[in-house]
This record gives structure tokens, sequence and C-alpha cells, in this order.
């Protein structure tokens, strides 16, 4: 008699970031299912100068993804502000005019818009909604017809597991990049230090915010408009000021800390079978913002790491580690609880 | 102009729970707000310590004094327990409820109901969806701008729904799965021990140089500076914002609400408010930065807007 076989799992789509044009051509070339992108406005959480789409180039770069079997999905997952609310509309109509395959949103009205006039249009729920419970993904699925819903960096395996079980649309999770620590589409830190708003402006410490100063003592300050966010020795190589990887002072402790989370990068290379277990439909690679070899690299030992799981084959990720931040990698919430 | 409404937010911080019981007892017999808001909108570890005692008696009291009751919901649902908190308070047939996230909207739809801070309502085709599913009253989120507000208070006015600015009080930055009081400590979320009572208005974080910066209040990040649009309070009431909150902290809550009170009624002027406040040792700076679409920690003088 044959020892008992796993269950069958079904193949995960990897979905990929691209930032330009050249990025989504890497992508697409490197092995991406669906390759994920925003227009040059603020209508998508990426809005970084010399950064995303325009209307032609993200015509050109569908005809070659469909050429090549290959989804594009547009985010346009900011939240629709007042007066200006139009230009959020604006976005989804071209998504919808350019055959793009699903766009991502996280605000109502936007949703609301997509499913009242564009009703063959697939809506994904982007992680920015933060629909972090069963009843939230089924609010946005009854209301809206969501198929499917990016999870918030948040939840352990186990609790996917559960989400899954008592939720009519698919399930997209974050396997690879940068670990936001806060719940997104909540976030205003930004906005507090430097007046332009994560959830209205689509950026998260703006670049233009950002200085390095030299102390007296030959250690560098990295501040964020006027507020000192990290600060690194002579010898220590200098880490980009986001407020939730910074170190503070707090009256109960000795020296700063990190407050919030250390600079690491998440990557669940070695939880991949239990997530496609867990009855996720879509692994997806965090770094819009990254460069087109970056996409290369980590799409490609994905997508080599899928098809080995697949094959039963023990998976080799060891390549990613050089690309996390600072080498420093962390499976974040999705191990285990402790992460809380 | 009809009269504007003044509101006590939910108390976000984890006090004692008798020293919470006799705040809302203060606020029954004497503080001159209309409506208060109850209920654990943070974490939902702590609801067994004065929610589950105490909120129902403390309800009656606030009732009795003419206070509208007004149920808030966690502002971050995942765990088991927190599903049925809000599952419980939003099948309560008798109990005005603010919603402050997508999961209390999923049991709410179709009956009245209102939205709280942590909900983001942004531009009019989310407030008016809402409206059509039974919102009646909408707290908009501390960082938008006075052009955004505006906007919206045409909506509100047109959909014949409440709106609603914090004036005071820190603001809400950020949430996370992650609570930070324990991991100060480093304990994790679990372990936490409650810890977060140790600090009545958030524990401070500074940054390395010693700038004041941020306030933990558990998975909830604040700002160090305390909101308040005391030379705003014109501008929004024109706007037809019509409800004014206060988001209560340690000091004297009566004293504040009863400086909020007369300028809103224009019995005072905003420098003598400004001065009140300082009287009541509030903790400076204040801030009024995200109204002027600054950034949010600033305080812009409003001088020049004023009559």
């Amino acid at each position: 008699m044959s020892p008992p076989q796993p269950p069958r799992l079904n193949r995960p789509e990897l979905i990929c970031p691209a930032g330009t044009p050249a990025a989504l051509r890497a992508a697409v070339d490197a092995g991406a299912d669906a390759v994920y992108c925003g227009l040059q406005n603020a209508t998508n959480a990426r809005n970084f100068p010399g950064l995303n789409f325009t209307p032609d180039a993200l015509a050109q770069s569908i005809t070659y993804a469909h050429e090549r079997d290959t989804k594009v999905l547009l985010a346009v997952n900011s939240f629709a502000t007042a007066p200006g609310a139009k230009l959020w509309q604006d976005a989804v109509d071209i998504a919808a005019s350019l055959n793009a395959d699903a766009v991502i949103v996280a605000d109502i009205g936007v949703a609301q818009y997509v499913a009242e006039n564009h009703p063959g249009l697939r809506l994904h729920l982007s992680v920015q909604a933060g629909a972090s419970s069963p009843e939230a993904i089924r609010y946005y699925c009854r209301e809206f017809g969501v198929s499917r819903v990016v999870l918030p960096r948040i939840l352990t395996v186990t609790e996917i597991s559960a989400i899954h079980d008592e939720i009519p649309c698919e399930i997209e999770a974050f396997v690879f990049g940068n670990i936001g620590m806060m719940a997104e589409g909540r976030c205003s830190l930004t906005n507090y230090v430097t007046g332009q708003s994560t959830n209205m402006d689509g950026v998260c410490s703006p670049a233009s915010a950002v200085q390095y100063v030299k102390n007296a003592d030959e250690s560098l300050a990295a501040k964020l408009g006027e507020f000192e966010i990290d600060c690194f020795a002579e010898n220590e190589s200098a880490g980009y000021p986001t407020i939730c990887k910074g170190r503070y002072l707090t009256p109960a402790r000795s020296g700063t800390y990190y407050a919030f989370e250390e600079p690491v990068s998440l990557n669940l290379s070695s939880l991949l079978p239990e997530l496609v277990g867990a009855g996720v439909t879509a692994l997806k690679i965090e770094g819009r913002q990254r460069s087109r070899s970056y996409v290369r690299a980590v799409v490609s030992a994905y997508r080599e790491a899928i098809d080995d799981i697949m094959e039963g084959a023990e998976a080799d990720l060891s390549v990613l580690i050089s690309l996390t931040e600072g080498g420093k990698q962390t499976e974040g919430a999705f191990k285990s609880k402790k992460w809380r | 102009m009809a009269s504007s409404e003044l509101t006590m937010g939910p108390l976000i911080f984890h006090w004692p729970a008798e020293q919470k019981r006799d705040f809302w007892l203060r606020i029954a017999d004497e503080a001159p707000v209309d409506t208060v808001y109850l209920g654990e909108t943070v974490c939902s570890k702590r609801t067994p310590f004065f929610d589950d005692p105490y909120l129902a008696k403390v309800s009656q009291r606030l009732q009795g004094a003419g206070k509208k009751v007004i149920w808030s919901t966690l502002s971050e649902v995942m765990i088991k327990r927190d599903r049925k908190i809000v599952a419980d308070i939003c099948a309560q047939e008798d109990m005005a409820v603010e919603a402050n996230d997508a999961s209390a909207l999923f049991h709410l739809s179709g009956k009245p109901h209102r939205i709280g801070q942590a909900l983001n309502v942004y531009n009019e085709a989310t407030m008016q969806f809402l409206a059509s599913k039974g919102a009646t009253h909408f707290c908009l989120a501390p960082e938008l701008p006075r052009s955004c507000i505006t906007s919206l208070a045409q909506t509100a006015k047109r959909l014949g729904v409440g709106l609603e600015v914090q004036v005071f009080g820190r603001m809400s930055l950020a949430l996370s799965a992650r609570c930070y009081h324990a991991r100060a400590y480093g304990r994790t979320k679990d372990n936490c021990l409650f810890v977060c009572e140790e600090d009545p208005d958030g524990m401070d974080l500074s940054t390395r140089s010693d700038t004041p910066f941020l306030a933990i209040n558990g998975i909830q990040t604040l700002s160090h500076a305390y909101l308040n649009l005391s030379g705003e309070v014109s501008a929004l009431q024109q706007m037809g914002v019509g409800a004014f909150r206060l988001s209560p902290h340690s000091g004297d809550m009566v004293a504040v609400a009863h400086c909020y009170r007369d300028l809103l009624d224009n019995k005072i002027t905003v420098d003598e408010a400004d001065v009140m406040l300082k009287e009541l040792k509030v903790p400076q700076p204040m801030a009024n930065g995200f109204f002027h679409h600054q950034p949010g920690y600033k305080m812009v003088s409003t001088l020049s807007e004023r009559t």
C-alpha cells in the first residue's frame, strides 16, 4: 500500500508589482501570472515621482501582457477625496476602456462606481481597505460584488484558513517585500509629519520630505519633515526614514528602540505550501517602487519556487535574502500570534 | 442657525474601571454635552473590566441626564472576541450604534446607524452610498482638510444626515494589529498584562533628540499634540457641520466642555477659549494643521480669518 498522499494543492497565481513599463515587461517575462500597477496620480497608494503609468503606457503594457497570457490589474486604491473624487472615477474608466483584467480598490465610493458603471469589470478589494474579518470581507462582496480580497498582513496562516471557509471570494496574500506595520488605509502618520496623506495623495514618507543631517558626533540623522525618525552611527548603513520603522524614546525604556517594527522585509517563502493549503488563490509580491532588476529577480525566484512546490519538490529561495531590507527578513504576523 | 451639538467621543484609553465609571457619571451630571459615545473602540481585551459590568448602568445615568447615548464599535476587528462584541452591539434593537469598521456595516446595513471616525468617508459617493444603507450621521477622520469637509458638508446637507468633526484631544493617526504598549515592555498582545493602564493619556514617544512626537495607546498611535479647532469652529459652523466632538482625556473634561459650549454659542471669543484651555493645563502644544492642509502637528494662526 502506498503512503497517504497530501491533499492536492491548487496552483496559486503569482501577482507581481510594476512601477514602470520596463518593470512590467520584466515581470511578465519572468513568469508573473498577473502584474499590478497604477496611474501617475493620487489614485494609487504608490504615487511616487518617476513611477507609474500614463494611460498610453498602460495601454501598450496591457497589450504586451495579454499577448503573453498575463493579466494586468490596475490599483485605484487610495481614497477618492472630495472635491476631486472624479479623478478616481476617471482611473476606473481608463482601466475599463483598456481592458484591464481587474481594478483593485479600497474606497466604498469607488467600489460603488465600478459596480454601477462597469459591472463587467472584475473588482479586487485592496489591502488598503483593511478588511480583516469575514464580516468585513462579506460586506464588500455583498454590496459591490468583490471577486477577490487582498488580506492585510496581520493574520496567521491558521486565521487565513478560517477566513477562507467563511467568505465567498478568492484570497490574495502578500508573500514578499515591505511589511507595513499599520493597518493599511487607516494611517495618517505621514500626513501628520509632512502634510501629504497616504490615504488621499497615495504617499508614505515621501522623498521630498527626507533629509539626512550629520550630527556633531559624526552620526547621521534621518529626518522626515521636522522629525528625526532614526539616527545611524558612522559605521552603520543609513536606512530610509519611514515613521513606523524609526527608533524613538519612551519613558518606560532607556535609549532608543524600534517602537513599531525593525526595518525588515516580509518573506513567506518557507510558508508557501501552508498558504496555498489555507486556500490562498494568489500570492502577491510587494514593491511597485522597486527597480526592474529587483522585480525580475524576485519574480523569477518565486516562479521557480511555486513550480517546485506544485511538483512536490523542496523550493530553494535562498537568493531572496539578498533582496530583503538590510538583509533582514521576517514571517511577520503569518507564523504566530506572538508577532502582535 | 440651529444650535451646534457638542459631543463627548468614546473614551479611547484604558483607565481603571472605577475611574471610567466616575468620569461618565460626572459627564452625566455636569458636562454641557448633548451626545456621548460609549463602548470600547481600541482593544477588545479591555471590555471585561468596564464595558461588561458598568456600561449599561452608566448609559442609564447619561440618558437620565438628558444625553443621547451612542454605542461605538471596535475600530479593528480581527479575532473571534472582536467579532462577537461587534455582532452583539449591532444586534441590540434599542441601541444607536456608531460603526467603526466594515464588519459593523455588515450587521447594520438597512437600519439606522452612525459612521465613526475610523471608517474612511472621504468623498460624496461614499457618504451617499452609506446613507442609502441607513447611515444618519458621520464623524469625519481628523486628517481631512477644509476643502474636503466643505464638500462633504454640502453632501450631508443634501442627504439630510448629520456631520461631526473632532475639535479637541489627541488625534488617532494609525491602528495596527500589534500592541505597541506591550512591545515597549517586551511583551506581546496576548500577554500584555494591561500595561496600557499605566498611561491615562497615552505613552509618549519622542525622537532621539527628545522632541515629543507621538503617543501610543495599545494598538493605536496618536498625535503628541492635542487637536484644538477653537479657531476653526466658526468656519465649520458656517459650512454646515452640526456636531463637535471632544475626545476624552484625564484632565478636566467638564471644564473643556463648558469652554467649547460657550465658544459654539458665541459667548466667548477664540482667544478667551484658548486662554481658558491653557489655564485648564491642557498639555501643549496644540495643533490644527490638518484642517489647513498643513502637517497635522502644526498650529496655524487663524487670526486673519476671524471677524
